[in-house]
């Protein structure tokens, strides 16, 4: 349990360190580098042109919301739950089956605003089912079940053509115009994931630290001595199921208007081991750590190609240099990028003290 | 059995109830009225053996995978890279000299010995880490998979039956009589009938050599407690490199087999990643029986599904992995 045990250095940090602020559950108020964060990516539309927002910011900050929910289950409930882009694949599938698509003889054809609910609805229950039954089991089981449960979906996929049209998919899904905005257009459709990812952000960041995550971390530790304590143990693991799902579903709703279709490919075995590949990268103690996964893996998905070419390899190794770098991670950094950057300021502290201690000697 | 028949009489019964109409439906003539409502008998009956020969090629996929399950608690998810790797090494050397045993004997070594350097290189230095373990056997799959990509690229392969196999045989199974009065028997493909063979042979070997030889016995003793076992003096680091290169060499002995009763393309790996998971999830983790039981299971569901219910083939099996985890979380035959 190498990788999920960090996480609980980080909770009392805030207030513990900060002299009680006068917004004690936000510690993100107090900090500059989170509001410079923050402007830059409310004015990203004034820098970055149309290719860079959607097919890099968008596209980072929506596998980013996936992956956040891999964090919240992974870091928060120990639990590793490879189905998280299924169950967002699924709400993508249930957007193009209730909405309106190219695909008339299965679209339903219902408003946005009806669809939308429903697959949010249908993606959380699907979950959750899942998570109930991934919780029979503990740790090491809860990845097996969950992959198996991703990879029979997919397959599901493509061989069911009622619902699902097999594996050519459904194209051209409808995007939602209301208020004369065409919401799909590169700069509306930004601020919608942004608005999106943010909720979600600040919604994980704030249930970490009410009692409901509070006990949730304690699951994660030490499950006995919580069930001791009168807490239902499976009953927080399920909860916490339910919770990721619905962010996952979120994600899955913006990824089919992303791209407009949705086919099984998009839901394949090695997607879902991306998303885990995106959390650990990034870090799975800290809400922000998906994102910056997600950044670091849209980028080297986008650019390998060129820079593999540049230095004279083969361009389409792409995935080889990703599965060596999820190797370097796990072998190096249990806690991801996050990890590294920590260690990296906590020897930058010790070297600003050693200079002072070495007047001292002399 | 008793024991089992004392403590659950329903089960046992409905076991026996559906064991004689399986065996009912395999060995009669079946009447019309039955052949109207779920077609001709030939259909089912190749279903039925194609599921139990599939089965037969999952239980040396699960049994390697439980089996370095069992002992060391390492959930290889780079699996099917193994099994695709061993069909890849199967293929290279049947195609290059035209011997289909040269083949197996070659793919279990060279799968064998990629199984003791994962061992010896990667996962001794993360012992008890269950689940970084697990992660950097997710970062090998992905590594693999793209490695033999690079080389073999993205076409599908088949090993050359060899040619005393090849050509159906007569089973003494009646499909049907004609209006002659002169029977129908069953003829089927000799290959897959001997590879299931080979498979029974494989698991009872297993068996005998798990439960009658001293290298058995530490084995399970490993699995039931491994601490203890190292206390005892046994030098268990040597016991782990040789389980894993045997169920990593099984995995490549399967890989051969499913290269030449079906086909070797990228993407295979994952397929039998998810059926050896499911296969052990049904059976019971750890368990070589359950591994035997979750294999026939799951072959007989996938294939009997794929002509009975072709486009819902795929939630069958995963209702019987469905069922089993809910009444049963630990597997059909495990012991805890």
């Amino acid at each position: 349990m190498s990788v999920t045990h960090d996480a609980r250095v980080q909770v009392h940090r805030p207030a513990a360190t900060a002299p009680r602020p006068a917004v004690r559950g936000w510690p993100e108020f107090n900090n500059p580098a989170a509001w410079i964060v923050a402007i830059i990516l409310l004015i990203m539309p004034a820098i970055a042109n149309g290719f860079f927002l959607i097919e890099i910011f968008a596209t980072t900050l929506i596998l980013g919301t996936i992956a956040l929910s891999l964090m919240f289950l992974a870091g928060y409930g120990g639990m590793v739950s490879l189905m998280q882009l299924t169950i967002a694949g699924f709400a993508a599938y249930m957007v193009a089956v209730f909405g309106t698509s190219d695909n008339a003889n299965i679209s339903l054809g219902w408003p946005w605003w009806l669809a939308v609910p429903m697959a949010l609805a249908l993606a959380t229950a699907f979950g959750t089912l899942g998570g109930a039954l991934a919780v029979r089991t503990e740790g090491i089981y809860t990845i097996m079940i969950t992959l198996a449960i991703g990879a029979a979906f997919y397959y599901f996929t493509n061989q069911n053509w009622a619902i699902f049209n097999g594996h050519t998919g459904i194209n051209n899904v409808a995007t939602p115009h209301f208020w004369g905005v065409n919401w799909r257009w590169d700069i509306p459709f930004y601020y919608v994931v942004l608005a999106v990812a943010a909720l979600c952000y600040f919604a994980v960041d704030y249930i970490s630290r009410a009692p409901f995550g509070l006990a949730l971390q304690g699951v994660r530790d030490n499950p006995r001595r919580m069930a001791a304590l009168g807490f239902n143990v499976n009953a927080h693991r399920v909860a916490a199921y339910a919770i990721a799902s619905f962010i996952a579903g979120l994600a899955g709703v913006l990824q089919v208007w992303n791209y407009r279709q949705i086919s099984p490919g998009s839901v394949s075995v090695g997607a879902c081991i991306d998303i885990l590949i995106i959390a650990i990268v990034g870090g799975i103690t800290r809400p922000i750590g998906p994102y910056i996964g997600a950044l670091v893996f849209v980028l080297l998905r986008t650019f390998a190609l060129d820079f593999l070419v540049k230095i004279g390899l083969d361009g389409n190794r792409f995935r080889l240099l990703i599965g060596l770098g999820f190797l370097a991670i796990v072998f190096w950094s249990s806690d991801g990028v996050i990890g590294l950057w920590q260690r990296w300021r906590a020897s930058q502290r010790r070297e600003t003290n050693r200079p002072g201690g070495g007047r001292g000697h002399g | 059995m008793t024991r089992f028949v004392e403590r659950h009489p329903a089960w046992a019964l409905i076991i026996i109830i559906a064991i004689v109409i399986v065996l009912w439906l395999v060995f009669s003539v079946w009447p019309p009225g039955l052949e109207e409502a779920i077609g001709r008998k030939r259909v089912f009956l190749n279903a039925v053996f194609n599921g139990i020969t599939l089965g037969g090629l999952y239980f040396l996929v699960a049994s390697g995978f439980t089996l370095i399950f069992g002992l060391m608690r390492n959930v290889n998810l780079a699996h099917g890279s193994l099994y695709l790797f061993g069909g890849y090494v199967g293929y290279a050397i049947s195609a290059s000299t035209g011997s289909w045993i040269l083949a197996f004997i070659v793919a279990f070594i060279l799968t064998a010995l990629v199984g003791v350097l994962l061992q010896v290189l990667v996962f001794r230095r993360m012992e008890g880490q269950d689940l970084r373990q697990t992660m950097v056997t997710i970062g090998l799959s992905i590594v693999f998979a793209d490695l033999m990509l690079w080389a073999c690229g993205g076409d599908f392969y088949q090993i050359q039956t060899p040619s005393w196999l090849i050509g159906p045989v007569e089973l003494p199974l009646l499909t049907a009589v004609k209006s002659s009065g002169e029977p129908v028997y069953l003829r089927y493909p000799l290959v897959r009938l001997v590879i299931f063979a080979a498979s029974v042979i494989i698991g009872v070997a297993m068996w005998l050599a798990l439960n009658r030889t001293r290298i058995g016995m530490i084995i399970r003793a490993g699995v039931d407690d491994r601490d203890i076992l190292a206390a005892t003096g046994v030098r268990i680091q040597l016991v782990f490199v040789l389980v894993f290169a045997l169920g990593a060499g099984l995995a490549g002995i399967a890989g051969v087999v499913g290269g030449t009763f079906q086909s070797l393309s990228p993407g295979e790996d994952i397929r039998f990643l998810l059926a050896s998971l499911v296969v052990v999830i049904v059976g019971g983790m750890g368990s070589i029986p359950g591994a035997a039981l979750g294999a026939l299971i799951i072959g007989l569901a996938e294939q009997l599904g794929s002509v009975y219910i072709p486009t819902y083939a795929i939630v069958v099996t995963f209702l019987i992995m469905v069922l089993v985890l809910a009444l049963r979380p630990q597997g059909l035959l495990a012991r805890r």
